[in-house]
């Protein structure tokens, strides 16, 4: 069951289109499994319907209806043909916002054995410049050393689960990092944990194991 | 599909069908135009049918003007704001078999075709190197799943509830949607601690969620 969702706040910029393609990447892939969450940013996308409703409108050209009828046969073979989505036999784990972003799937992705701790592996997702997305698979029971943020982390629970701290986190869960946050998150003892996790600014370390994770955990 | 006379509220019961089509040109430039959401559903449906041409004309007069105050609202040119509309229509056109009725109102479907293409045509402008356009589509596309959401059938009831809403909130959620800008932005540009915008926001869905009956909350 999932119990951490994102706040109002982040549905309402998911919803409206505020929120960059990182974090909104997280927040759609938590709300491809939890349907109160669909129905979260459905209402306020319901809003959103009425606010274009009733806007006062701007005259528009004189010929932009005839110019757009001209133009409705153009491009409709471009638009049947569909971006390719990978042949994946990942869809278990990987809910659909996030398929478009492994490519042939998570076995064809580049994973990084992380310097010094072999129960930590991660692969870097095409994304906007000044983001970094990365899926991290953290070994039965493994720890990430303790660090925090100078900007906000987002992350996304897709396998397994693990605790930080006294809370626990299972499939589907949402957590949400501002730079007054420090964690130390333990992988679940009974298998491995896959997470999607974004990183809108550098992290910086504050363990005394800092120094070695730094080549790893450098953006 | 015609869009009868008689549908449209506070219509003249002499009326003649005929009128309807051309006068439905000036009451879509009128604010709060009283077609209702079944007829537009209406002419999305020939679209995905038939392919319609009229109806997409129709759908086009009475949607491109409201597009193009969209992007005008959220800083974007005139001309580049006629672009919006224009593709957000284009799309409209292309995607109509995509419509589920239950689902969302028209002007929701078609508030967040033009939310994809206004982050798909001018975000890209500032990351030249990100490919935000169908990325971000994906994203948003992706949430929907096979739970059927009725919010459609309640579209009345939540404007009811957001004329209710205090004033403090309605500034919060204007500028989130005419604005294109995030919370923390708008906590700046009000002078207001974050918390307080925090607060706003979450204040203003309580009591659009608690209008609705429980299953589409
Ligand atoms: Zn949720």
């Amino acid at each position: 069951m999932i119990r951490h969702h994102p706040e109002d706040e982040l549905i309402v910029d998911f919803a409206t289109g505020a929120l960059g393609e990182g974090p909104a990447l997280v927040v759609a892939t938590h709300a491809a499994m939890c349907g109160s969450c669909r129905a979260r940013v459905a209402l306020v996308e319901a809003v959103g319907g009425l606010m274009l409703e009733d806007l006062e409108g701007e005259p528009v050209s004189a010929g932009l209806l005839d110019e757009t009828l001209a133009m409705l046969d153009e491009g409709e073979d471009a638009a049947t043909v569909a971006a390719p989505v990978a042949a994946t036999d990942d869809r278990e784990q990987v809910p659909e916002p996030l398929l478009r972003y492994i490519g042939r799937g998570l076995s064809h992705l580049v994973w990084r054995r992380v310097p010094g701790f072999p129960a930590i592996e991660e692969a870097r997702l095409p994304i906007a410049a000044g983001v970094k997305a990365v899926l991290m698979r953290l070994k039965s029971g493994a720890v990430v050393p303790e660090h925090s943020h100078r900007g906000n982390e987002y992350s996304v629970v897709l396998a397994g689960g693990f605790c930080d701290g006294a809370t626990s986190y299972g499939r589907g869960d949402f957590l949400a990092r501002d730079p007054s946050h420090t964690h130390r998150p333990a992988a679940d003892n009974d298998g491995d944990c896959l997470c999607l996790i974004v990183l809108d600014a550098p992290l910086r370390l504050t363990g005394a194991l800092g120094m070695i994770v730094n080549p790893f955990l450098r953006i | 599909m015609e869009l009868r006379a008689d549908s449209f509220s506070g219509a003249a019961s002499g009326f003649k069908p005929l009128m309807a089509a051309r006068t439905l040109a000036w009451i879509s430039t009128q604010r709060n135009c009283p077609v209702t959401n079944e007829e537009l559903c209406g002419l999305v449906e020939s679209i995905a049918a038939r392919r319609d041409r009229d109806a997409f004309a129709q759908l086009f007069r009475h949607f491109a003007p409201r597009l193009k105050g969209f992007g005008m609202r959220r800083g974007t040119d005139a001309a580049s704001s006629e672009e919006l509309a224009q593709e957000t229509m284009l799309t409209v056109w292309r995607k109509a078999d995509t419509f589920d009725p239950r689902r969302a109102t028209v002007s929701t479907w078609i508030f967040t075709i033009v939310r994809n293409k206004r982050i798909d045509l001018f975000r890209r402008e500032g990351h030249p190197d990100a490919e935000l356009s169908e990325a971000t589509e994906a994203a948003y596309e992706g949430r929907a799943a096979d739970d059927e959401l009725t919010l459609a059938e309640w579209g009345s009831v939540l404007r009811q509830a957001l004329t209710e809403l205090p004033e403090d909130q309605v500034t919060v959620l204007k500028k989130a949607f005419f604005e294109d800008k995030s919370h923390s932005v708008i906590a700046e540009e009000l002078g207001l601690p974050l918390g307080t915008v925090k607060s706003r926001i979450r204040l203003a869905l309580a009591r659009l969620r608690n209008a609705l009956p429980e299953d589409c909350q």
